[in-house]
């Protein structure tokens, strides 16, 4: 297959520690990130010439650019909403496999927490584009005004059609928190919660808890990507992008899938998966570890179900008591802790710790954590990779 | 029980644009009019340029029955903006001309919602330019 599988690498990661504050600002952080990420390459500033970010970070490839030193840049461009974490590793591979580049760097900058100035969630509506005002005006005057609320929509249609019950969720966030309270640089070190912790935690919006939903966070984290060849002169053992794709399916509106003919599926997860694991060449069950979507618990095992790690509905089953997600288990997840236990750097630090479980580095680390899957973007435009030790 | 509103606070309204002013303007008249393709007769919700399915520009606001079931609701219990009075309902409602809509109930208590429950629209004049097209449980 001529495509981009195999050809490229994640060769450098930076990121700064997650917190309620970080005290600088994004820019301040991102430059930061990015040189701890030469660093860690064995890079210089002048060896990146290309930049793919997010269209909602606070920052820009100017300031960047100019703040760090770099040279010309050859290959420039953004990413979209919450399916862009994988999808910027994809722009960033094609770029250096057409040699459009040679080294391109991929960031988020994010001061969520502490809203120092940040961009995206803040829009108004005079900002909005003529998409998210048809949706707006459908739905901001009846008070679906959070994203919280969309979640609890399509979740409450979820549980309806498989007989499920919202305290099953638990199990997710669990297992995240006993996974991040391992990670010393996430916001929940050390403090690991129980399934009564969950199931005491007070209801946002009926069925979603407090205690399904991300944890605001400032952060930073930058990823460098080069060709495999290059790769493998480098400092660190290469990261091989085994698979990468994208999937937006038709009849779906962004984050907002009220009017597809079953909102209790992930469809664009489904097509995802489906070419994500025929470029890798690989099957499910062949997959060590996975970083999936975690911004709202119920999330997971309707992915689970939709990239075919187990049937339809029965998501909540795989997740039920713990043992198949966690360390040790069949499918452990989100081993940094993700979205419910590191921090919500928005899924970036999913790829992030992909890495680190291939370089044998992360804090809960899987032992032969050869292939990883990672997912971002569950109920809207989504991306996914497949990134492995070997090629 | 109905959403309320905390009247201190402005609703979050949106501008009208060009695709959706033929719904809004029939609200405010006290019709539910949903886009209509001319050529193949399909329903679509929230309005487009073009029919998904043939693809035609040709289209109308078409008058609903007004009728559906609950697809699916959510309940806030804490409020996610000062406009909105928690705890309150989100329902959306697939209507018997299969679009979705995004609404809320009248009369109805967040326990008395469930899923394939009949309902019909109501008209609530919430500002003298703007009423919002909500339901009430059928029988």
């Amino acid at each position: 297959m001529n495509n981009i599988s195999n050809k490229a690498a994640i060769v450098g990661i930076g990121f700064s520690g997650f917190s309620k504050d970080s005290g600088k600002t994004e820019l301040h952080m991102i430059c930061e990130c990015i040189k701890a990420a030469l660093d860690d390459a064995g890079l210089v500033p002048p060896d990146i010439d290309g930049i793919v970010k997010h269209s909602d970070d606070a920052t820009d490839e100017h300031s960047v650019t100019s703040s760090r030193g770099m040279g010309n840049l050859t290959y420039f461009g953004e990413n979209r909403w919450n399916g862009a974490p994988c999808a910027m590793v994809l722009r960033a591979a094609i770029g250096v496999t057409t040699a459009a580049a040679n080294y391109v760097v991929i960031y988020r900058a994010v001061n969520e927490a502490s809203k120092r100035r940040m961009r995206g969630s803040s829009r108004n509506m005079a900002q909005l584009d003529t998409g998210d005002l048809l949706q707006w005006t459908y739905h901001a005057p009846f008070g679906l005004v959070s994203e919280a609320g969309r979640v609890a929509m399509i979740v409450r249609r979820y549980m309806h059609e498989y007989s499920i019950n919202s305290d099953q969720f638990g199990w997710v966030t669990t297992v995240c928190r006993e996974h991040g309270a391992k990670n010393p640089d996430g916001i929940f070190y050390g403090k690991p919660i129980t399934m009564k912790d969950y199931l005491e935690s007070r209801i946002i919006v009926d069925p979603i808890r407090e205690l399904d939903c991300h944890e605001e966070t400032d952060g930073a984290i930058a990823l460098i990507i080069t060709t495999a060849e290059k790769a493998e002169k480098l400092k660190q053992k290469p990261v091989y992008i085994r698979g990468a794709t994208q999937s937006q399916v038709a009849g779906t509106e962004e984050r907002k899938g009220f009017y597809r003919p079953a909102i209790s599926d992930l469809p664009e997860m489904k097509h995802m998966g489906e070419r994500l694991f025929a470029m890798a060449g690989v099957n499910p069950r062949d997959i060590k570890v996975a970083q999936l979507d975690d911004s709202f618990a119920p999330l997971v095992p309707m992915q689970l179900e939709e990239l075919g790690f187990c049937d339809r509905g029965e998501g909540t089953a795989f997740c039920d008591g713990g043992n198949r997600i966690r360390v040790g288990g069949e499918l452990p997840l989100n081993t940094s802790g993700g979205c419910l236990g590191e921090g919500h750097i928005y899924g970036v630090n999913h790829v992030l710790e992909a890495v680190r479980q291939i370089r044998g580095t992360s804090s809960a680390q899987v032992s032969d954590a050869d292939l990883v899957l990672v997912a971002s973007g569950a109920g809207g435009s989504t991306s996914g990779l497949i990134l492995g030790g070997s090629r | 029980m109905s959403i309320q509103y905390n009247k201190e606070h402005p609703l979050p309204t949106p501008p009208m644009i060009w695709e959706n002013m033929g719904f809004w303007e029939g609200t405010k008249e006290h019709r539910l009019v949903f886009q209509r393709c001319k050529e193949c007769g399909t329903w679509v919700h929230p309005p487009r340029p073009a029919c998904p399915k043939c693809r035609s520009f040709e289209k109308e606001w078409a008058p609903s029955g007004g009728k559906g079931t609950v697809y699916s609701w959510a309940t806030y219990s804490e409020s996610p903006h000062p406009a909105f009075v928690a705890p309150y309902s989100v329902v959306l409602v697939e209507m018997d001309e299969g679009v979705r809509l995004i609404s809320n109930l009248i009369d109805t208590k967040p326990e008395g919602i469930s899923i394939g429950m009949p309902v019909e629209v109501v008209f609530d004049d919430i500002a003298d330019d703007l009423t919002l097209p909500k339901f009430r449980k059928v029988g």
